[in-house]
């Protein structure tokens, strides 16, 4: 146990360890992305760009440059920004990310919840008009851009319809903070996070259909019905017992790229100062270091996700954790 | 066959929703301490016989009358027949791997079936499966049964899936090729808890096609040809002397143990018809050696001899 978890951790660091040296490769050994002018300005003086560049340490070799690099993201931390020049990166991402997990939280719980209501509704009523209904509802969230939704529900519920109603108590956009009032920060969640999670319901509840569809046609199914379980039991117990292990490692995966700053769009449409956010800014102004600490904050989360998917995935199939996949 | 039948199936008929009948005309009777050998080919529709009596087989339009226990079960509310599986009747599957769900400990899914039709606790019904699967002869119970299904052997599966098969004391216990994916000595093993589950007082089904098992388990056979029940008695008086030819081209085609070896096993010529390509006479017909002109006409079940049933025109007094 002790020995698979050590493992675990050697490949983590492993990875965490080869993403950044790629990620710094795309970005500061590229060569014509000379950060050095970018810092500079537009028609900065030779001395002046002599300075920079030995301030900042690009006249030393890659490797030095690298190792620097990683020291002030992960040691140090007060690695800054080259574009708010002074402005630490570190704290500011940090900054971000409560944000975006709550919208991520939230949003994971509309599209679990939804997903599993319409998927296993479909399924149960297969081939009949509730099953197309819905399946062909999924298929137009799954295939709705998110900015566009978000464009539309912003022009809908802050402009268009704001005053009526059922409106009346959106919030206008941006961020409020769970400890400063944890009404307004339910309701500016809302819908960000519904818009977020439209797409995955539809993904979802496809994938779980589907999953549950061909676990009901296995044999331990009808075990359970010659012992005389009930059809309730019989789909969500056994049946889901058998078919959620797709819909799990799905979940970790998307949840974590979620967090690491894959709600991108729907932060920059509502205006949430989150960690994709952030990026978006960052990648706009081309500001290395904070491009540089946003994908690191991504990579570890990604990372993370997989190996806790791979812990639950043992818990949940005792085969997979003695190494016997399939039966 | 008096008033203590168990189950008694009267001209049970199964179609598919698109009118091609699986099961024509299906009559058997099992009672309490009986043993019942179903056997047949494949796709003579052995377990579907089987699987309809559990009511399994939801999309199939059933016809005719399975009664058990002096119920009627076709027709009956799902409701109520729910409360009959596991409880009144169990049924033990082919290939215990796939049957028990990979992902639960055998313990926890016999548990379960206790709880499903009795008010107990958790661990009293965790004390009862012990009990049972130690009665199942499994050793060390209390260990096994926090084993998942891939740990155990295929024997201790199947001893497993027995137990949770007779948790909830049925009258009727369905085995559905129990012994087919096992190894010989394993066999032997579960037949011999089979026939002490018998001497207990229940109705055991067996459904097999090998006649060997049926010899040695059971007390009765009825031979399944086609969707149809052809022959039905006492297994000692079959075996001896069969009366249908399908029945004695089967047990023609067993070598024999001892004496001369055949220079070639006797096999019945052709293949048994599909569903949808069944003679409009005796189905055994086209295969069969006493094949005449009356044969056009499907013979009923008669009781040529007292206890024995056979469908054919040879016996038609």
């Amino acid at each position: 146990m002790i020995r698979s978890l050590a493992s675990r951790t050697g490949q983590m660091l492993l990875v965490i360890f080869g993403i950044s040296v790629l990620v710094f490769c795309i970005f500061f050994a590229t060569p014509g992305a000379d950060p050095t002018a970018r810092i500079a300005g537009r028609g900065a003086s030779p001395q002046v760009v002599e300075r920079i560049r030995a301030e900042y340490g690009f006249d030393r070799p890659l490797p030095v440059q690298y190792v620097k690099m990683m020291e002030k993201l992960f040691v140090t931390r007060d690695l800054t920004s080259f574009v708010n020049h002074g402005q630490r990166v570190v704290p500011e991402v940090l900054q971000a990310a409560p944000v975006t997990l709550s919208l991520v939280l939230w949003a994971a719980f509309f599209w679990v919840s939804g997903s599993l209501v319409f998927g296993i509704a479909s399924a149960v009523l297969r081939d009949s008009w509730v099953d197309r209904l819905l399946m062909v509802l999924g298929l137009i969230g799954l295939s709705m851009p998110v900015f566009w939704l978000g464009e539309v529900v912003n022009l809908v519920t802050q402009s268009r319809w704001h005053d009526t109603f059922l409106f009346r108590w959106v919030p206008p956009l941006g961020y409020v903070p769970f400890s400063q009032s944890p009404w307004g920060w339910a309701t500016a969640l809302f819908l960000p996070s519904l818009t977020l999670a439209v797409c995955f319901i539809g993904l979802y509840a496809r994938v779980l259909r589907s999953e549950l569809l061909t676990a009901m046609g296995e044999d331990s199914i009808r075990t359970a019905r010659a012992k005389g379980a009930g059809p309730v039991r019989v789909w969500l117990w056994h049946g889901l017992r058998l078919s959620w292990l797709s819909y799990i490692s799905l979940f970790g995966l998307d949840f974590a790229q979620l967090l690491g700053g894959g709600a991108l769009l729907t932060e920059v449409v509502f205006a949430m100062p989150g960690v994709g956010r952030l990026t978006y800014q960052a990648l706009a102004t081309l500001d290395l270091p904070l491009i540089m600490a946003t994908v690191m904050y991504a990579a570890v989360f990604v990372v993370i996700a997989n190996a806790l998917v791979d812990g639950l995935y043992a818990l949940l199939d005792p085969r997979i954790m003695e190494g016997r996949h399939g039966r | 066959m008096g008033a203590d039948a168990l189950l008694k199936l009267h001209h049970l008929h199964l179609e598919l929703p698109d009118g091609t009948a699986l099961l024509e005309d299906v009559s058997l009777t099992v009672r309490r301490g009986d043993a019942l050998g179903v056997v047949g080919e494949s796709g003579s529709g052995k377990s579907l016989t089987a699987m309809s009596v559990m009511g399994l087989l939801p999309g199939l339009k059933a016809s005719g009358s399975i009664g058990f226990e002096a119920r009627e079960l076709l027709g009956m509310k799902d409701r109520e027949w729910r409360r009959l599986r596991g409880a009144g009747m169990a049924m033990i599957f082919q290939d215990p791997m796939t049957a028990f769900l990979p992902v639960r400990s055998i313990g926890a899914q016999i548990d379960e079936q206790i709880r499903l039709h009795e008010r107990v606790s958790r661990r009293e019904a965790r004390a009862r499966t012990v009990a049972l699967l130690g009665r199942m002869g499994v050793p060390d119970p209390e260990a096994a049964a926090k084993r998942y299904p891939h740990q155990l052997s295929g024997g201790l599966r199947q001893r497993a899936m027995i137990a949770m098969a007779l948790s909830c004391g049925p009258a009727l216990l369905i085995a559905d090729e129990p012994t087919t994916a096992l190894d010989v000595t394993v066999q032997a093993q579960i037949l011999t808890l089979l026939c002490e589950i018998r001497d207990s007082g229940a109705g055991v089904m067996l459904i097999t096609h090998d006649m060997g098992v049926v010899a040695q388990t059971c007390t009765h056979v009825a031979v399944v040809y086609s969707g149809l029940v052809v022959e039905q008695g006492p297994v000692a008086a079959v075996m001896a002397r069969p009366l249908h030819p399908y029945t004695q081209a089967l047990l023609e085609a067993i070598p024999p143990l001892d004496g001369p070896r055949p220079d070639a096993l006797p096999s019945i010529p052709g293949r048994p018809p599909a569903p949808d390509a069944r003679p409009e006479g005796c189905v055994f017909a086209p295969r069969c050696r006493f094949v005449r002109p009356d044969c056009a006409v499907r013979p009923a079940l008669r009781e040529p001899e007292e206890g024995r049933r056979v469908a054919c025109v040879l016996y038609d007094a």
